[in-house]
């Protein structure tokens, strides 16, 4: 057992190092939590508080970021934002991949009413633009947290990893070994679990990093737009507030750019390692690029 | 059941539970819309208690029909929303909702349905040759760069783009539709004033998508390339041009359309950020504002015709597709 797994980490180890696509957008990531984990080491995190700083300050010794309009440390928001941002995308996209994932499940191998049911509610959810539901429900909720909204957005972000998994599971149904396992009087828990389960993870996988990085960008767009949590200083937060003050014509850059290069480098670096797993899980594309 | 049977019944679905949704998650929320009205007035100095008080709740409760059982409410509420009755904006009060939706959405959709055919345009072309193996090296080189901005979401792209070419070159407006004081007519100038404002947004809409549509493109391409009716093509000894164009790109263009069918319907609601932060007076600028506001009944509105835009869309596609590529088999 142990064994087996050495050998699988020592192959994923030397996957990653031969594909650089892999390894960039991964060391992208680390650099990210790196920066939240180390940060509040060396930079005071409470003056991400507002007026805890002279407000509108240039970046200077004192403030390498420098200060926003409300008195907070650019530098300081950034190194509690962007923990914030990851820990509600993580939460969403694991929540969406189980919920898609056991409901991709279920639809596949039994087929039938169930199948009927859970794909239509899919392509029913599918339909539906998510930042429309978004945008309602947090207008109806009062106060708004980072596990609000990551539980808010997860709800939403199921159906994709669904809808891949069902179709996997559609044609693994009827591959001879499953076949056998149901001759060999393996109930359907086993064989879920068993024998379709080991072969769906590469994709559940894939779908994880898909899912995590919709979640993020749903998140982002509705803290941009002022939905977002209030009291917690988070990335997209910082813009919306920027925006709001009008940073951009008054030359503030130093405001609104950090958190927008912070986000480029998240989706960057979740864009590559998805991309790279694409190839993982469909190796025809792989010829190319 | 038919197909196309069945089709039309999960798109009443899709849009009955967008308006239910609507209807409930606004009465989920604590608090009700006429103590918040009590509350305003006590604020300006209103006695509190008494008969007067429970006539004007009274009163306000049946002048919007919240004094009948919530199934009927619901059912008007329903039937007014299917005749597309969105009601009146809080904020502009005598004003309907869907006047002025009707006024932004010209914004909306001249906006982004051209910079959506323009980037779907390149990035097919650019997506094609990318897999194709007779293609200029220098074709791969710079498409990674397009991949890239392809992560990234264009509104942020967007205030980078405006904080270069309006506050620092200042070569191009900061933002709106058109230049403040001009009243909108057909003439030249105020044409070139509309694609002077469109520039950067749409900018930042096509860096960014390109690569989304590349990606796609080479993904079917590569699939293409590797049928057998291709190797029969070069067999024939036809020109590459001609293989290119007519026979790969033909056939890989097809999963690409209904793509763009998609990416046309959502054009609505892929435009509530870009909006915001070019100001551009469109859907997305309506709806950021009626947040803002507390305009619930332009929110419900804006979100309810998002909803319907995409459901429209992707019946069209799916309706038209089976009729576009007699292989797929339903």
């Amino acid at each position: 057992m142990i064994e087996t797994f050495l050998r699988r980490a020592k192959a994923a180890g030397s996957y990653t190092l031969r594909t650089p696509k892999l390894l960039l957008g991964l060391v992208l990531l680390a650099s990210l939590l790196l920066l939240g984990l180390l940060g509040p080491a060396f930079v005071d995190v409470e003056k991400a508080r507002p007026i805890s700083v002279k407000p509108s300050q240039p970046p200077s010794a004192e403030y390498p970021l420098g200060t926003d309009s409300g008195g907070r440390d650019v530098l300081a928001v950034i190194i509690v934002g962007t923990p914030q941002t990851l820990r509600m995308g993580l939460l969403a996209g694991v929540v969406g991949v189980v919920l898609g994932t056991s409901l991709g499940l279920l639809a596949g191998y039994y087929g039938g009413r169930i199948d009927m049911v859970i794909s239509t509610a899919t392509d029913t959810m599918l339909t539906i633009p998510p930042l429309a539901i978004l945008l309602v429900v947090a207008a109806s909720v009062r106060t708004m947290s980072v596990e609000n909204m990551a539980i808010i957005i997860a709800l939403l972000s199921w159906m994709f990893p669904a809808r891949t998994i069902r179709a996997q599971v559609l044609s693994l149904r009827e591959q001879p070994y499953v076949h056998m396992a149901r001759l060999a009087g393996l109930n359907d828990i086993r064989i879920i679990f068993e024998e379709i389960m080991p072969n769906i993870l590469p994709l559940a996988a894939a779908s994880f990093v898909g899912a995590t990085s919709g979640a993020i960008l749903a998140g982002i767009g509705l803290e941009v737009l002022g939905m977002g949590p209030q009291r917690t200083p988070t990335l997209g937060m910082t813009i919306y507030w920027a925006q709001l003050y009008s940073a951009l014509i008054r030359g503030l850059w130093w405001w609104w750019l950090p958190p927008i290069i912070v986000l480029i480098i998240l989706f960057v670096g979740l864009f590559l390692v998805s991309a790279a797993m694409d190839e993982f899980v469909n190796p025809r594309l792989r010829k190319t690029g | 059941m038919n197909y196309f049977v069945r089709r039309l019944i999960m798109f009443f679905v899709v849009v009955i539970l967008a308006a239910t949704l609507n209807f409930i998650i606004p009465r989920l929320a604590p608090g009700d819309p006429i103590g918040a009205v009590l509350e305003e007035l006590r604020a300006r100095g209103a006695s509190t208690g008494g008969d007067a008080e429970d006539e004007i709740v009274a009163a306000y409760r049946a002048r919007f029909g919240l004094d009948q059982p919530v199934y009927m409410q619901y059912l008007r509420f329903l039937t007014n929303t299917l005749r597309f009755d969105l009601g009146h904006s809080i904020s502009y009060y005598p004003q309907k909702v869907e006047a002025a939706l009707f006024r932004a959405l010209p914004w909306t959709v001249g906006l982004l349905a051209i910079s959506t055919l323009m980037s779907f345009a390149f990035g097919s072309f650019f997506g094609a040759l990318m897999a194709w193996p007779r293609a200029p090296a220098a074709v791969n080189r710079f498409l990674p760069f397009f991949m890239v901005l392809s992560a990234v979401p264009y509104y942020l792209l967007g205030l980078i783009l405006v904080y270069l070419f309006a506050f620092v070159l200042r070569l191009l407006p900061l933002g709106g539709a058109y230049s403040s004081g001009t009243i909108p007519r057909l003439e030249l100038s105020f044409l070139l004033d509309v694609i002077r404002h469109g520039i950067l947004p749409a900018l930042s809409i096509l860096l960014t998508s390109v690569g989304f549509w590349a990606l796609g493109m080479r993904g079917t391409m590569v699939t293409v390339l590797g049928e057998d009716y291709l190797t029969l093509a070069e067999a024939k000894g036809l020109s590459g041009r001609r293989i290119f164009f007519a026979y790969a790109m033909r056939n890989a263009l097809l999963p690409q359309v209904t793509s763009l069918a998609i990416a046309l319907g959502t054009v609505a609601s892929g435009s509530v950020l870009v909006e915001v932060v070019f100001n551009y007076p469109g859907i997305g600028w309506l709806l950021y504002n009626a947040l803002r506001s507390s305009d619930y009944y332009m929110v419900q509105g804006v979100t309810f015709f998002l909803v319907l835009t995409v459901a429209v869309s992707v019946l069209v596609v799916d309706l038209i597709y089976p009729l576009l590529d007699p292989r797929i088999e339903r």
